[in-house]
């Protein structure tokens, strides 16, 4: 089994967890809460192998050189690194505690059993605690990876549905996020945007200083950063509002503007064969003619519009500067990186500046996160001493967060005489996931926040490295898990796009598995099969197909046929290929008006051993509906003066109205390593929408989001 | 500036702001009740919904002025109420919320339907939240836990 990543840099124990003089026990995980409940999942591991109870456990929230650095909150691995590290940590705590004991009763260890933190010797009243043993002092040992890990059978509260940590303060209101902190001193501030990536600061009128001082407000500009800033929230709001009235720019040559989608085939681009999931440094092979023993050869190009996180909660984040040093609060999903790209942007020393960890609302990747971080340092900069909040508007977040990328996949594959899969062709073309701020070429962490376009002396819009790993970015899921004998997967990462890109949940994989699902029911049409049948002939993973026949169960129900009106399809995937799998059904209908109504879904998902089966569920449920709310409804829309999806209204998202009833079936996978799942189901979700709307309209729609126009032009078409 | 006193919670609070200041703004700074918050400030999410004399109320864009002589009730007012506590509880038991920044005013858009409407059909609930944006997706558990909040409440009435 590869290295633990997380312990790899943080091998010692005491850096995972600490004995309070209080009776409680500190566990700390890098990773931090996004709405996935995670410290609820670390502290119910840490209680299991400690043998304490989950109640006496806190996971403070990360503070840059206190929390174990475990990088970025994403990509589905908070389970598989940060959950299997404290696992460990935990386990080692207790072998350590009692030998403590041993030595501390005069026992056989063998002899020794633990309840709630307290160890008793058998048959005796001869006891001792945990606190008590260890009394202030550290651990001073080093987590051994390779420890022994209690079995599913001694298990007490992994597998166990948890009420989240959290939830008392969320649904009584004292959840508190970044957007609720208040200092006695602070200053609330807003930002005056351009209208669009490449506009300039011209000038700013006269007299708009002086109206604002004589409001007590502050105006900060910087090249073409401008920002209010005064004690009142509302006041701060109109003036920024006022503001932009007072503002002009020069508006250079505006966004490319021709169809994104003629674009991804026609522009420059890097191409690379991808093998086994890895993009390989090699020519690309052209595609050939079929097969000289295909049967049938079906082609298919299937697409994706730009899409936004759409946090519920523009992004915020507070930061004074006092003394020479920074200190921020921010929803960062890595604070880390994020520091180190600060210092680059701010010219700071890493050492001066102090990042915490706050709560935002759910972000499902890199939304404004880090970029109003750095909002709200530069304007903490200009005025030092006091704490700055910066709040962006719902317009800022719409039209300045990074969205992910429009794509386009061109497949083609080929049947054999038994109607088996002998030859398949993906192309996948995509501007770049991966563009988290990060240390690397050309000042890459700095030139990945977004003022630092504007500031005087600005950076270039960065440019992205060709991401060469194991399924990320424009390739994850790719590669298709089935037992195809021939497979030609190319990766394009296109050029000279529109709009600013970067990770959204799932990255690539939403999109090669809508395409490639969408393709396996067309291909399943074309030889005269089954659907769930033609998936299972070509695959043998047998957890997989445990899954796929799961779902396909629960969906029919042993009916034969959907009821009249409605129409099934399904979707599957197993994540990355090496985490969580998941197999999705939906039950929906097209009404007269073309709309899609979903009426039923079920998702059957493995992800290993479950610590907590209702985050688990909870994370799958999640995953379904946004990516039906993609699929439904969303794209961004722009021209060449600027984004037009700038509010609710003109970029809609799924509602209360349209949500599926969701069954969620967990495989039981008894100590089998965590798998990540929060990304798990969008992907088959996306497709099986597609293959429910052709099984009940027979309209097959390849170009998302799929709306009652696409809908109607596609039935003509 | 204009002075008005606005009963939120079941206190009175004399207030002296900008006659036009949105009750939100008011809510969260001069009485420090950050629970309901602000997603939008377009009445287009209703993150920043109230009750105002029981009625379901967006706060973001409407002079708090205006509210003089009603009746605000924001989700920590509600702990103190009976059905608004059974809603809590049961928003609770179900983990009806992930990063929980929506649902103090899906929370609000519920008690406001129950104290009209002590058995809502699934229509009735989902039209009393279709102003309601979630993005994490946890709409069925919002729907499961008002389901088990009325009939929490039919049982209590039994």
């Amino acid at each position: 089994m590869p290295r633990n990543p997380s312990l790899d840099n943080s091998p010692n124990l005491d850096e995972w967890i600490v004995f309070e003089d209080d009776g409680r026990v500190t566990v700390r995980s890098g990773k931090v809460d996004i709405g996935q409940h995670v410290s609820t999942a670390v502290a119910t591991i840490a209680a299991e192998e400690l043998d304490i109870e989950p109640a006496c456990i806190d996971v403070p929230i990360a503070i840059t050189g206190i929390a174990p650095n475990e990088g970025i909150t994403s990509g589905s691995m908070s389970m598989e690194t940060s959950g299997e590290a404290v696992r460990r940590a935990a386990a080692t705590a207790k072998r350590h505690l009692l030998g403590l004991a041993a030595a501390a009763l005069d026992a056989e260890i063998s002899t020794l059993e633990v309840n709630d933190g307290l160890v008793r010797v058998a048959d005796s009243n001869k006891t001792i605690s945990y606190w008590e043993l260890m009394s202030g002092k550290a651990f001073e040992i080093e987590v051994d990876e390779d420890i022994d890990l209690k079995s599913p059978d001694q298990f007490k509260y992994m597998g166990v549905k948890t009420v989240a940590k959290e939830m008392r303060d969320i649904v009584t209101g004292g959840h508190m996020f970044v957007h609720d902190m208040v200092w006695p001193d602070m200053l609330h501030a807003r930002l005056v945007r351009p209208p669009h990536y490449w506009a300039k600061l011209k000038s700013i009128d006269e007299g708009a200083g002086e109206r604002l001082a004589d409001q007590g407000l502050e105006l900060v500009v910087n090249g073409s950063f401008i920002a209010v800033a005064g004690s009142d929230e509302w006041t701060a709001v109109k003036a920024a509002e006022r503001l932009a009235n007072d503002v002009s720019w020069n508006m250079g040559d505006g966004l490319k503007s021709q169809d994104v989608f003629d674009s991804l085939l026609s522009n420059r681009r890097e191409a690379f064969p991808v093998v086994g999931g890895v993009p390989q440094e090699q020519d690309v092979p052209p595609l050939g003619n079929p097969p000289a023993d295909a049967r049938l050869t079906l082609a298919a190009h299937y697409e994706r519009p730009y899409t936004m996180h759409g946090s519920i909660a523009p992004s915020s984040a507070a930061a004074i500067f006092e003394d020479g040093k920074l200190t921020v609060w921010t929803h960062s999903q890595g604070i880390y990186l994020l520091r180190i790209s600060m210092s680059d942007a701010l010219q700071m020393e890493p050492a001066d500046i102090t990042l915490h960890h706050a709560l935002g609302s759910g972000c499902y990747g890199h939304n404004g996160a880090d970029d109003v971080a750095l909002d709200a340092a530069l304007v903490a900069r200009q005025i030092p001493g006091r704490h700055i909040l910066v709040k962006w508007t719902r317009d800022d977040e719409h039209a300045w967060e990074p969205y992910s990328p429009a794509m386009a996949m061109r497949l083609r594959a080929s049947l054999g005489d038994d109607g088996q899969v002998i030859e398949w062709s993906h192309e996948t073309y995509s501007d770049t996931h991966i563009m988290r701020p990060r240390p690397g070429a050309n000042r890459a962490g700095a030139a990945r926040l977004l003022a630092m376009r504007m500031v005087e002396n600005p950076l270039d819009a960065p440019v992205a490295e060709p991401a060469m790993g194991f399924h990320i970015g424009i390739h994850r899921n790719l590669d298709p898990l089935y037992d195809f004998p021939e497979r030609r997967l190319i990766k394009n990462l296109v050029r000279d796009l529109p709009l600013r890109t970067s990770a959204m949940r799932t990255l690539g994989a939403y999109s090669n598995v809508f395409a490639i699902e969408s393709f396996m029911d067309e291909l399943a049409e074309a030889a005269g099969a089954d659907p769930v049948e033609f998936r299972l002939s070509h695959l043998s993973d047998e957890r997989g197909r445990d899954c796929i026949e799961a779902a396909a169960k629960a969906l029919r129900g042993g009916a034969e046929e959907p009821p009249e009106g409605r129409g099934w399809g399904f979707g599957f995937a197993r994540y990355k290929n090496v985490q969580a799998y998941a197999a999705v059904g939906i039950e929906l209908e097209v009404t007269d008006a073309a709309e899609v109504k979903l009426h039923r879904a079920v998702i059957a998902a493995d992800a290993g051993q479950v610590v907590d089966p209702d985050g688990l569920s909870a994370q799958m449920e999640g995953g379904l509906i946004q990516a039906a709310s993609w699929a439904l409804y969303e794209e961004v829309t722009f021209d060449q003066d600027g984004i037009t999806s700038r509010d609710w209204d003109t970029y809609p998202i799924m509602r209360f109205d349209n949500v599926p009833d969701i069954e969620v079936i967990l495989m039981q996978r008894p100590n089998a390593p965590f798998l990540g799942a929060g990304e798990a189901s969008s992907g088959p979700a996306g497709a099986a929408i597609a293959n429910a709307i052709y099984n009940v309209a027979g309209i097959r729609m390849r170009r998302l989001p799929l709306t009652p126009d696409a809908i109607r032009s596609a039935a003509m078409a | 500036m204009a002075a008005y006193t606005l009963r939120v919670n079941g206190e009175a609070h004399d207030l002296d702001t900008d006659p036009a200041k949105p009750l939100v703004y008011v809510l969260r700074g001069e009485l420090g009740l950050t629970g309901p918050k602000i997603g939008c400030a377009l009445e287009q999410c209703a993150a920043c919904a109230v009750l105002v004399d029981g009625e379901h109320t967006l706060s973001c864009n409407r002079a708090a002025s205006e509210f003089e002589g009603t009746e605000i009730t924001t989700i920590e007012g509600l702990a103190e109420d009976a059905i608004g506590a059974r809603i809590q509880d049961a928003f609770m038991a179900e983990n009806a919320a992930q990063c929980g920044y929506c649902t103090p005013g899906i929370i609000v858009a519920v008690a406001s339907l129950l104290k009209s409407n002590p058995g809502p059909s699934d229509g009735d609930i989902s039209e009393a939240l279709a102003d309601h944006l979630c993005r994490c997706g946890s709409h069925n558990r919002v729907l499961r836990a008002v389901r088990n909040a009325i009939s929490g409440g039919q049982a209590d009435a039994a």
